[in-house]
Order: C-alpha cells, then sequence, then structure tokens
C-alpha cells in the first residue's frame, strides 16, 4: 500500500496536468468487457485516501491485534479489501467497476463476520452483505442499461456524452439504489452502526474512511452528467440532508463512543452526498476537500477508540473517567480531529464547510433551504463532537490512573492529525492542484478552488458563526435536548424496518418452497421431463420427416441394442435396489460398446470408466438405503409414469432422426480437425477440443466438479448426523 | 473391515497397473485416445479397487493427501494454467509447444495443454475421492460416531 501512495504521487504530475492515465487489458472483445483502468484527478485523490488510510491504519493493526490466525486473517482481508477499493475507483469499464464494488461488499462481511462464533457479528455482517448487496445487484442492472443507452461500457464514455430518455432515468435510479445502499444513506442506513462490531480498525478503514465512500464516489462520478436531468438533484439532496440530520441526531444519543463515531460517519455521509451529489462546480470542489477532511479525521478518531478500547477495556463514555499521564498524544490526536469535525479553524474541516457553505450561497430558489439543513447537521456535528471530545480529553478522576499505550501504538493517529492540520492551514499550495483537478475532471465547468482559511467576510464566515452558535446551544441545553430526543426518536426504526423485511422475505420463500419443492422425486422427475421436451417437440411438429434410418450396419449392433434394451426394461422391474443400479451399468457399458464398433475410443473410453464409477457410487450410497424398494403407493401411479416415459422416448427419437438430417451448414468438426495439428500440435482433435479449443468451457466445467465434489462430502455428513433422529433417510422413494 | 489375502494383493496389482494406464492416458492424450478426464476416472476406478480390499482406510492410505486437497490443487493448476498467458501478455489459454529429450526414452513434444490436462485429471480423482470420503464409510461405524 506504501507502494500504491509513492507510486500515486510519483505519477500525480501527469494527472494534475489534467493527463488521466488509462490503460486497459480486454478480456471478452465482444461482450465489451474489458479490465480498463483509469487514473485521473478524482481518482488520484481517492487512492490517497484508501492507499494512505490503509497505511496508517495497517501500522496500528500490528499493535491492535495480538499475533493470531484470526489476525492474519484479518490483514489478508484488509489487503484484499484495498485492492478490491482500488478497482473500484479506478475502473472505467463498468462490468469491472461492478466486480470490484461487490468484492469491497464481500471483503467488509468477511471482516465484520471475523468473529463468527460471535452471533451479533454474523447478523450485522450478513445484514450488510444484504443491504449493500442488493443495492449492488440493483446496481449492476443499471450500469448495464445505461452502457446499453449509451453504447459503450466505458465509464468516461457514457459520462462525456450521457444518454437520456426514459429507459436512462430508470437505469440511474437502479445505480442510485447502489450508492445510496453502499453509502448508508437514509433508510439504508442502519446496517453502518450494526457493522460496528467489527475490530475497530476494520470500522476505521472500511465504514469510515473508504468503503462507504464507494458510493459517495460513484454518486460524484454521475452527477455532473445528469444532475440537470428529472429528479436527480431533489432526490439526491434531500436523501443526502434526511441522512446528516438523522445520524446527528442518533450520534447525539450513543454512549458508546465507537458508535457515536458511526452515527456522525453516517450524518457526514449524508453530507458528502449533498456536496458531490449536486453536480454543480463549487459544490463538486467543496465535496472533494470534505471528502478528504472526512477520511483524516474520522479515521484518526476511530483509531483513537480503538486506543481507549484496548488499553481500557470499554469505550462506553459513562465508564470512562478521564485520562491523564501517557496520553498526551491520544489527547492531542482527538483534539485536532474533532476541532476538524466540528469545522473549528485551523483545521481542513473548516475550509471544507466554509467551501460548502460558499457553494450552495446563491444557488437559487433552493440553495437557501439547503443552506439550512447543512447548517442544522453541522450544528448536530458541532455537539457530538463535543460529548465526544468531553469524554477524552476530560482529567483523570480519583482512583488508579491508566496507562498510557505505547508510542507506536499512538502515532498513526498522530501522523493523520498533523495531516489535518497541515492540510488545513496551507490548505492552498497543498490542496488546490489536487483538488481543482479532481473536480475538473468531474466537471469540466469547475474552476480554480481557491481554497483557504480567510475569505473575508461574507455568508459562509457567518454562517459558520451560527453553525457554531448552534451547537454550543445544543451543549448547553444538553439535559433538555436528551430528553426531547429520547422522548420524539423511535428506539430502532430503521434496523426494526429491516429486520421486518428479512422476515417477511423468509416467509415468503418458505412458502414458495412448500408448493414448488414438495418432495415427491417422481413427481419432479416427470416435471423436469416434460419441460424438457416440450420446448424441442414445438419444433419438431413443424420439421420435415427425412425418412426412417438404416436400421443397423452390422450384426454387432443388433447385438448390443437388444443388450441394452434387455438390461434398460430389467432395470424398470427390479425388485431390489442394488441389481437396478447394476443394471443401469449394464445400459452404460453398452453404451461404450457402441462407441468401439462406431469408432470412438475416445468416447467410450470415457463411457467405461464413467460407468464404472457411477456403478461404484451407487453402491456406496445404496449401503444407507432399505435392500429393496418400498412398496409404498408412490404419488404418481404406474400408467401414468409408462405414459411420461413412453412420450418422452418417443420425442427423443423423433428429435434424434430429425436434428440429424436437419444439418445446413458444414460441421464444425472439419475445421478443428483440420486445426488440430498445426495450431495445437495434438493429432487427439477430441483432447485438443478439451483443453484448447474449449479449454474455457472445460475450466467451467471442472469448476463445476469441483463444487459438486464438495456438495458430495457435504452431504455424505449432514446426512450421517441426522441419521438417528429420523426414520429411513430419503423415505418418500419412488415404487 | 475383514481382510482377505487373495483380494488384497489382486486389488494391489489391479490398481498399479491401472494408476500407471491412467498417467499413460493422461500423457498421450492429446495424440492418442486419452486425457485428463479419462486418465482421472481411470484413477477413480483404481481408487475404487482400493476401497473393495480395504475400506475407506486403504483409500487414504494410498491417497495420503486429503481428497479435496488434490480437488482444490487440480482446479488451481488449471486456472492457472489458463492465466498465466494473460500474465504474459497472451490470450487466455494460449499454449506453448516445446521438445525436450529425456534421456534413454527418446524426444517428447509437451505442449502446456499437458499442465491443464494435468489439473483436470487431479480434479477427476479428487472428485472420486471426495464420493469415498462422502459415502465411503461403513454405516456400522457411523452409527458408532453420531
Amino acid at each position: 500500500m506504501l507502494l500504491t501512495v509513492v507510486y500515486a504521487v510519483w505519477r500525480a504530475g501527469d494527472v494534475l496536468a489534467g493527463r488521466p492515465i488509462s490503460t486497459s487489458v480486454v478480456w471478452v472483445d465482444r461482450l465489451g468487457l474489458s479490465v480498463a483502468l483509469r487514473l485521473d484527478g478524482f481518482g488520484l485523490l481517492m487512492v490517497l485516501v484508501v492507499a494512505g488510510i490503509g497505511v496508517a491504519v495497517m501500522a496500528y493493526g500490528a499493535c491492535y491485534f495480538s499475533p493470531t490466525p484470526r489476525a492474519a486473517r484479518t490483514a489478508g482481508l484488509l489487503v484484499l479489501f484495498a485492492g478490491s477499493m482500488l478497482g473500484v475507483v479506478l475502473a472505467d469499464n463498468v462490468a469491472f467497476l461492478y466486480v470490484a464494488w461487490e468484492l469491497t461488499s464481500v471483503a467488509s462481511f468477511l471482516l465484520i463476520g471475523a468473529d463468527h462464533e460471535d452471533a451479533e457479528a454474523r447478523s450485522s455482517a450478513l445484514h450488510a452483505l444484504l443491504v449493500t448487496g442488493a443495492g449492488g445487484l440493483a446496481m449492476l442492472g443499471g450500469l448495464v442499461i445505461l452502457a446499453d443507452q449509451a453504447g459503450t461500457w466505458l465509464l468516461s464514455e457514457i459520462l462525456a456524452a450521457p444518454p437520456s430518455g426514459t429507459a436512462t432515468g430508470v437505469g440511474l435510479v437502479l445505480v442510485a439504489a447502489g450508492f445510496m445502499t453502499k453509502s448508508a444513506q437514509f433508510p439504508f442506513h442502519a446496517w453502518l452502526p450494526a457493522a460496528m462490531v467489527a475490530a475497530t480498525p476494520v470500522s476505521a478503514y472500511l465504514h469510515s474512511a473508504t468503503m462507504v465512500k464507494a458510493g459517495i464516489y460513484l454518486a460524484a462520478r454521475f452527477a455532473p452528467a445528469f444532475a440537470a436531468s428529472g429528479g436527480w438533484r431533489p432526490a439526491v439532496i434531500t436523501i443526502g440532508l434526511v441522512t446528516m440530520l438523522t445520524g446527528g441526531f442518533r450520534a447525539l444519543r450513543q454512549h458508546d463512543l465507537k458508535l457515536l463515531l458511526a452515527m456522525g460517519t453516517v450524518s457526514q455521509l449524508g453530507f458528502l452526498m449533498v456536496l458531490l451529489g449536486t453536480g454543480s462546480a463549487a459544490a463538486t470542489v467543496a465535496g472533494c476537500t470534505l471528502l478528504l477532511a472526512h477520511a483524516l479525521f474520522k479515521a484518526t478518531l476511530f483509531l483513537v477508540v480503538g486506543v481507549i478500547d484496548h488499553e481500557v477495556g470499554t469505550r462506553d463514555r459513562r465508564q470512562l473517567s478521564g485520562f491523564g499521564r501517557g496520553w498526551g498524544g491520544v489527547k492531542i490526536a482527538t483534539a485536532v480531529a474533532a476541532a476538524s469535525m466540528a469545522g473549528l479553524p485551523p483545521m481542513l474541516g473548516f475550509v471544507a464547510k466554509e467551501a460548502a457553505f460558499e457553494a450552495f450561497t446563491g444557488a437559487g430558489w433552493w440553495g437557501p433551504l439547503v443552506l439550512s439543513g447543512l447548517v442544522g447537521g453541522s450544528a448536530l456535528t458541532v455537539a457530538y463532537t463535543a460529548r465526544f471530545a468531553a469524554t477524552v480529553l476530560a482529567r483523570p478522576a480519583a482512583g488508579p490512573p491508566v496507562p498510557g499505550p505505547a508510542g507506536r501504538f499512538v502515532a498513526p493517529s498522530l501522523v493523520l492529525a498533523s495531516l489535518t492540520v497541515a492540510t488545513g492551514i496551507a490548505a492552498a499550495p497543498l490542496l488546490d492542484p489536487l483538488v481543482t483537478q479532481a473536480a475538473a475532471d468531474l466537471d469540466p465547468r469547475a474552476h480554480e478552488a481557491g481554497l483557504g482559511l480567510w475569505h473575508g467576510l461574507g455568508v459562509p464566515l457567518a454562517l459558520s458563526g451560527v453553525t457554531l452558535g448552534l451547537g454550543a446551544l445544543l451543549i448547553a441545553a444538553r439535559r433538555p435536548v436528551q430528553y426531547l430526543l429520547a422522548a420524539i426518536t423511535p428506539a430502532r426504526g430503521a434496523a426494526d424496518a429491516y429486520a421486518a423485511t428479512i422476515r417477511l422475505l423468509n416467509l415468503l420463500a418458505r412458502r414458495t418452497a412448500g408448493i414448488a419443492q414438495n418432495g415427491s422425486l417422481p413427481v419432479y422427475i416427470a416435471i423436469i421431463l416434460l419441460t424438457t421436451i416440450a420446448v424441442p417437440s414445438s419444433v419438431l411438429v413443424r420439421a420435415n420427416w427425412p425418412g426412417w434410418p438404416v436400421v443397423a450396419e452390422s450384426p454387432a449392433q443388433v447385438v448390443i441394442a437388444v443388450l441394452i434394451a434387455v438390461s434398460a426394461f430389467a432395470a424398470t422391474v427390479a425388485r431390489r435396489r442394488f441389481s437396478a443400479a447394476l443394471l443401469l451399468g449394464a445400459v452404460g457399458y453398452g453404451m461404450s460398446l457402441v462407441f468401439v464398433v462406431q469408432g470412438a475410443p475416445d468416447l467410450a473410453l470415457t463411457q467405461f470408466a464413467i460407468e464404472t464409477l457411477t456403478v461404484v457410487a451407487f453402491v456406496l450410497v445404496l449401503r444407507f438405503l432399505p435392500a429393496e424398494f418400498h412398496r409404498r403407493r408412490p404419488a404418481l401411479g404406474v400408467p401414468v409414469r409408462v405414459a411420461v416415459s413412453a412420450t418422452v422416448a418417443v420425442a427423443v427419437f423423433a428429435f434424434a432422426i430429425v436434428s440429424a438430417a436437419a444439418r445446413q451448414a458444414d460441421p464444425i468438426s472439419d475445421e478443428l480437425i483440420e486445426r488440430s495439428l498445426p495450431e495445437a500440435g495434438g493429432r487427439n482433435v477430441v483432447n485438443v477440443v478439451l483443453v484448447d479449443f474449449r479449454g474455457l468451457d472445460t475450466l467451467g466445467e471442472i469448476s463445476v466438479l469441483v463444487v459438486a465434489g464438495l456438495g458430495v462430502v457435504a452431504l455424505g455428513r449432514v446426512g450421517r448426523r441426522q441419521r438417528p433422529a429420523r426414520r429411513p433417510p430419503l423415505g418418500r422413494e419412488e415404487q | 473391515v475383514r481382510r482377505s489375502i487373495v483380494v488384497d494383493t489382486t486389488a494391489r496389482l489391479i490398481s498399479q497397473t491401472a494408476m500407471v494406464l491412467s498417467l499413460y492416458l493422461l500423457f498421450a492424450g492429446h495424440n492418442q485416445p486419452g486425457g485428463g478426464f479419462v486418465g482421472g476416472l481411470v484413477a477413480g476406478a483404481a481408487l475404487a479397487v482400493h476401497y473393495v480390499a480395504g475400506g475407506i482406510d486403504d483409500v487414504r492410505a494410498v491417497l495420503r493427501i486429503r481428497p479435496w486437497i488434490v480437488l482444490g490443487s487440480g482446479l488451481v493448476l488449471a486456472a492457472g494454467t489458463a492465466l498465466a498467458p494473460v500474465v504474459l501478455g497472451a490470450a487466455v489459454l494460449e499454449g506453448n509447444l516445446t521438445t525436450v529429450t529425456v534421456p534413454a526414452l527418446g524426444t517428447a513434444k509437451i505442449t502446456t495443454a499437458l499442465a491443464f490436462d494435468a489439473g483436470v485429471y487431479a480434479v477427476m480423482v479428487g472428485l472420486a475421492a471426495m464420493i469415498f470420503e462422502g459415502f465411503g464409510e461403513p454405516p456400522a461405524r457411523e452409527a458408532g460416531r453420531s
């Protein structure tokens, strides 16, 4: 990750000069699938955040985790996550973007559920996966629609010439569902606080600084191109503001410092959504700045909470009684980051907030509405920041002092905090080029960022003052405010809605399964067979009958055919399962004899080996079943079953004859045989097809075999475990 | 498992011959009848012979490696062979051909497809072993275990 930062800084010169770096590896050309990567200004900003915070979190994690296998697993997953997150922010092909996007969800799932013995961790992980996964699926649909409308799979090209129309509108709504769930926007925000069961480095990295920004990232990409069309701007701004206020109110009610920060993250994500989803040039600049600021201060604060949790053993603010000697570093980091979060000068958070207020000053009739929402949300931020800071910065109470943490444990948060100060004080020289280019790559109309602490007396400064004043008021009146909040906020809200949805889904699934899977094997097989022949038969009735084929070409064929027919018939009337299995094997051996006679040694060999193993597998399974078939009346009577079998037999026979005569083009095998030796260096064309011409198919097939093999072992073990509990397993066998 | 010395000896004889045959099929596959699928199936049949002679313990003793490891490494080998050309800047599964001279045996042409086929072979062997692992334990022992 350090290498990534170094590389990103090294190439930054090119990107900041407005020359995006792009590269592409073609995957499936005809489907337009490729691994296309593109690093522009905004991508660079995201890469620096992802990799930079990643370095800090990794260094921190070395102190946080004791060296156990689980910690090693967590470290591996964090690297996997960092890789996929870089994929998200660098992807130019929307299909690749989706793959990387879902990989981050999967990594998040595994990291939240790292403690798989804890039921709460498991359900939280599932919650996060279901919400972001469902959103991701909707997004995939939306991206495909947009790519189809625009006629290109490249994100940069879609955005350069945005399509319009009803289909595009539907696609945008679906994409929005994707980034709203990912960025924990109202009403999907409940998964983010639940995800706080993960280890603190994980929360700091995934669930505050980077992964939840993926949604913001995508919104920012789409906003300049689509914000003016339809209901995008009102919808995104409303959702963002509601999220910002909800998160702020909820943060004020938390006692767990980590949950407080998580709710604060929800609030800030709403803020970011408003800024980067608006699609106006000034708001985009402010959004880029706030994105950086938030990553810096929130990661710092999470790391601090982790230190406290690790050293003291609790992060409940009611049980923490202040810190004394040895905690200086923690206090400095907290003070700086909290000041940035509350938007106090000279921190980067203040710069970002000023830019945000300025962006909506004079934005039209809706500007003041948005501004009042932002001021309200920021005032809440000031209030919950104070709540957080008061706990950490408090003087120690009486009692034994808590020993301070090791220096290298605190160092990452101090480094991040110093970056917050440096970029705040020297915003113009340090950040202007980066932010300007990032905004310009998002929105060509964007102009020089012009960040800074002092913009003269104006509306933004006044609004900052109002924000701080309101915040102070909230702090001063914290008791009445708490009573009020307790009275008006429902206990769980969105989390309850999620639980109810899941219950409903489970109920629905049970009902459908009860109807579709009634447990009768004969019925299943009859339905499968009849469906299989129904489709080809509809073509068959219109085809020309080519006439009867030659009955037999040699006496050997007659003998084999009789053998197969007799064994097949005997198998249907056999009373013992074992005999039936052996007779089925005889049918298969008969088939391989046919292949021998027809001169297909490869097929014969394969069929022979398969038959042998099948019989062995049958015998293995049969030991678990009674020797004879049941006498119980099956769900389908004998006449019905004979009728189904006869229909299938006739249809297959007719289909074989008709389709063999229906050939219009030359068989592909001629060409394959011709190309086999010169191109693949093999004379056995069957094998060459398998491993070379159709090698990818083979790869897919053996993947299926691997899954089947795992299934076999799982099935065998599960069946064994339940044996004593039930009467004969697979009791509803046929006959 | 009650063992019979006649069955044991015959089984060893047959299974070893079958193993050699399966390897022959794997290597000859590119030019003559055979290949990874068939070779792996024959090797699976050889395992079946061991199963008949000595039950699941005998299969485990012969295979030594756990079946899921065989299965997984087969898939990794095949996928790796398929993807390696991409890393080297060619198309997926692009083959390559070299001729090697083995002392005393003569020359042979080796293609990268052989590695792919070996992966297929391992998957088939692993699958056969998985079936024995899944359903191969004697019912009596299971009753005691559960």
